[in-house]
C-alpha cells in the first residue's frame, strides 16, 4: 500500500511510509477499543442469560446495544481518584503499561494473509513475549497503589502468569513445530484447504494440546476461573481496587484486547487461521490456491473468518467465566505444573513422534511407510543381485558378513 | 514558487531518515533509562527504568532486522526477571527498599567496573573498520533460522563452500553444555525448595504406637515416651 502511495500519489516515501503506519496502528487500535465496546456488552448479556436473568435491555432502544457506550460515557465523567500513600508515577503509568503491551502484540498478528502490521519471522514468538508483559502493569498497579489488597492481588498475578507462560510456550511450540516455521502468516497458510487440514485435527496429539492451550490462556489473560488477581470475593478488586475512571477503564480495554488476542492466535495456530472450514474460494475458480495474488475481496473474507473464529473463542472464555466457580491458589498452581504442564510435554512428545513417523496423516502416512519399507527392501534385493553378478568371493564375504550381522 | 519551496521541502522531508531517527530514540531512550536505575533509589522505580532501558534495547535489536533477538529480549528479560525482582520486592520487607542508600566504598568500586566495561565497549566500537549506516544493514532474510542451524552443528552463514557439516563448524557442543547447566539448575532450584520432612515423628504416632503395644508395656513408659517426643 505504501508503494501505491508513493507511485500514484507522489507522497515522499518517508511520509507515505508514516501515513501506512499510522493508518495500521488507528486500525489496531479500534479493534481493541471497538473489540471491548463489543465484548462488554456480549459479557452483560451472555452473564444475565447464564444467571437467568434479561441483563440491559432498555440503553439504546432494544438488547440495550448501546450500554458499552453509557458506561464509556460514565467512566470519563469520573472522578480519577489516587491514594495518598500511592507512588504517583508507577500509579499514573501501570494502566498504559498494560494496555500498550496487549496493543504491541497485534502489531505481529495477521488478520489474513498478507494483511498484517508487521509480518516477522518469529510471529509467535514475539505476540507470546509481549503477551507476557502485560503482567508487569498490573504488579505496578498493585505496588504503586499503596493498599494491600492491591499488593495481594498482583503478587497473586505474578506468580500465576510466570506460571503459566511454561505450558502456554509448549502449546505454541506445537504448530510451529508442524508449520517448520514461527511466522504466523506461513502457520495459517499451512492449514489452507478443507477444515480436515486444520492442525487441531492434524493427529489426536494437537487436539488435546489444543485444550491446553486454551485452558492457559485463560489463565495468561486472568480471567474467571483463574481471575485470582481481582477475586471480587476476598480482595474487593484486587489490583485495581484504587483505580476509578479512564484508568481503570484502560486495564479493561487491555484484558479485552489480550482476549481476543490469545483467542486469534488459538484460530491462527490451530484452527486454520483465516481460511474458512470449506476452501469456497478455490472451488469456484476464484484463487489458484496462491493467496498472494488473491483479490481484495478474498482478504476481507479471510479478515471475516480470522474475527468470527478469535469472537467464538472469547464466546467461550466468557461462558466459562460465568460457569465454573473460581479456583484457589494452590488449585491454580496444581493446574499449572502438575496437569498443564506435564499434559503439554507428553502431547508434545507425541506430536514430534507422530511428525517423525506418519507425516501425512494416519492413512496416507502409513501408506507411505510402506512404501518406504519396500524401497528399502527393493534396494537391499538390487544390491544382492549386483553383488551376485560381480564376484562369487565378494558375493561369499557378503553374505558371510549378513550371517554375522544377524 | 511554490513549485519550488515544495521541492524544497520535499528535499528536507526525504532526508528524514526514520532508521536513524528511531536508533537516536531508542539509544538515548536506553542511555538516560540505565542512568537513571543507578541515580534512582527506590528499588520498584529502578525496575521501571530498567524495563524502559532494556525495552529500548530490544527496540534496537528489531531495528536491526534481529527479530528473535529482540523477543528474546523482551521475553527473558522484561517478562521473566524483572517481573520476578519486583514479585520479590513486593514479597519482602519494603520498608528498607523504598530508599536505598549505597555505601560509598560501593560506589567507588562500582563505578571503577562501570568505566572497565565502557573502555572496553568503546575500544571494541571504534575498532570495527566500517559502520554500517542504519536501514542498509536491514535484511528480510530470516534471521532465527541460521540462529538455530547454528546451535545444531550446522553454519548456514558460513562455510558455504566447505560443506555445511564440516565439524567443529556450529554450536551444538555449547549448546548441550548450557542445557545440562540449566537442567541442573532446575534441578537444584527444586531440591532446594522442596517441603522438607519432619524427622522427628509426631507425639501422635507416638502415642498410637505406645497404644497398641500397650498390654506390654506400663503406663508409666508411654508417658515419658509421649513427653520425649512433644519436646
Amino acid at each position: 500500500m505504501a508503494e501505491f502511495l508513493i507511485e500514484t500519489i507522489g507522497l515522499p516515501i518517508w511520509l507515505a511510509w508514516t501515513c501506512i503506519a499510522g493508518l495500521s496502528a488507528v486500525l489496531i487500535l479500534n479493534v481493541i477499543a471497538g473489540g471491548a465496546l463489543v465484548f462488554i456488552w456480549a459479557e452483560r448479556k451472555i452473564a444475565a442469560r447464564i444467571q437467568d436473568r434479561l441483563g440491559p435491555t432498555r440503553t439504546g432502544g432494544r438488547f440495550g446495544w448501546l450500554q458499552s457506550l453509557a458506561d464509556g460515557i460514565k467512566l470519563l465523567a469520573k472522578e480519577d481518584l489516587m491514594p495518598d500513600g500511592a507512588d504517583a508515577l508507577l500509579f499514573r503509568l501501570a494502566p498504559y503499561v498494560s494496555f500498550c503491551a496487549s496493543f504491541c502484540a497485534f502489531i505481529a498478528l495477521p488478520f489474513a494473509f498478507d494483511t498484517v502490521g508487521q509480518r516477522l519471522n518469529v510471529g509467535v514468538f514475539f505476540v507470546v513475549a509481549v503477551l507476557g508483559l502485560e503482567v508487569f502493569g498490573v504488579i505496578l498497579a498493585g505496588y504503586a497503589s499503596a493498599s494491600k489488597w492491591s499488593l495481594f492481588g498482583a503478587m497473586r498475578e505474578a506468580a500465576q502468569v510466570v506460571s503459566y507462560e511454561v505450558p502456554l510456550g509448549m502449546c505454541v511450540v506445537v504448530p510451529v513445530m508442524l508449520a517448520g516455521s514461527m511466522d504466523l502468516v506461513t502457520i495459517g497458510e499451512k492449514q489452507a484447504g478443507w477444515a480436515t487440514n486444520w492442525f487441531i485435527f492434524h493427529d489426536p496429539f494437537t487436539f488435546i494440546i489444543f485444550w491446553v492451550y486454551c485452558t492457559c490462556a485463560i489463565a495468561s489473560v486472568n480471567r474467571a476461573p483463574f481471575d485470582l488477581a481481582e477475586a471480587e470475593s476476598e480482595l474487593v478488586a484486587g489490583f485495581h481496587t484504587e483505580y476509578s475512571g479512564l484508568r481503570w477503564s484502560f486495564f479493561f480495554m487491555a484484558e479485552y484486547g489480550s482476549m481476543f488476542l490469545v483467542s486469534a492466535l488459538a484460530a491462527i495456530l490451530f484452527l486454520g487461521g483465516w481460511n474458512g472450514p470449506i476452501p469456497v474460494s478455490e472451488l469456484l475458480g476464484l484463487s489458484d490456491g496462491v493467496s498472494a495474488t488473491d483479490p481484495f475481496a478474498l482478504r476481507i473474507v479471510g479478515c471475516m473468518n480470522l474475527f468470527l473464529k478469535a469472537t467464538a473463542g472469547v464466546l467461550l472464555m466468557m461462558w466459562i467465566r460465568w460457569t465454573l466457580p473460581r479456583l484457589r491458589i494452590d488449585q491454580v498452581m496444581t493446574t499449572c505444573l502438575k496437569y498443564c504442564t506435564p499434559i503439554a510435554a507428553a502431547m508434545f512428545l507425541g506430536v514430534m513422534l507422530w511428525q517423525l513417523f506418519l507425516p501425512g496423516g494416519l492413512v496416507a502416512g502409513s501408506f507411505r511407510a510402506a512404501a518406504g519399507v519396500r524401497e528399502g527392501w527393493l534396494e537391499q534385493s538390487y544390491r544382492k543381485e549386483s553383488a551376485d553378478e560381480e564376484s562369487l568371493s565378494v558375493k561369499t564375504l557378503s553374505r558371510h558378513v549378513f550371517e554375522v550381522s544377524r | 514558487m511554490n513549485q519550488a519551496s515544495f521541492g524544497i521541502s520535499v528535499s528536507l522531508f526525504a532526508s528524514i531518515d526514520w532508521h536513524g531517527f528511531f536508533f537516536l530514540l531508542f539509544a538515548a531512550i536506553a542511555c538516560v533509562a540505565a542512568l537513571m536505575v543507578v541515580l534512582s533509589n527506590n528499588v520498584v522505580r529502578m525496575a521501571l527504568h530498567l524495563v524502559l532501558s532494556l525495552g529500548a534495547t530490544a527496540g534496537l535489536f528489531f531495528l536491526a532486522g534481529a527479530e528473535f533477538v529482540g523477543a528474546m529480549q523482551l521475553m527473558i528479560y522484561v517478562g521473566g526477571t524483572l517481573v520476578l525482582l519486583v514479585f520479590g520486592v513486593m514479597l519482602t520487607a519494603q520498608t528498607q527498599l523504598v530508599s536505598l542508600r549505597t555505601p560509598a566504598g560501593d560506589r567507588v568500586i562500582a563505578s571503577i567496573l562501570a568505566a572497565a566495561l565502557l573502555a572496553v565497549l568503546v575500544q571494541a566500537a571504534f575498532s570495527i573498520e566500517s559502520w554500517q549506516k542504519p536501514g542498509q544493514g536491514m535484511v528480510s532474510a530470516p534471521t532465527a533460522t541460521p540462529l538455530g542451524m547454528a546451535l545444531v552443528g550446522v553454519r548456514v552463514d558460513q562455510h558455504a563452500e566447505e560443506g555445511l557439516l564440516a565439524p567443529k563448524s556450529g554450536y551444538l557442543l555449547p549448546f548441550e553444555i548450557v542445557s545440562v547447566h540449566l537442567l541442573v539448575v532446575l534441578i537444584g532450584a527444586a531440591y532446594l525448595a522442596r517441603a522438607k520432612r519432619r524427622r522427628v515423628p509426631r507425639p501422635v504416632d507416638l502415642v498410637a504406637s505406645v497404644d497398641s503395644v500397650e498390654p506390654r508395656s506400663s503406663g508409666n513408659s508411654s508417658t515419658t515416651i509421649l513427653s520425649g517426643g512433644s519436646e
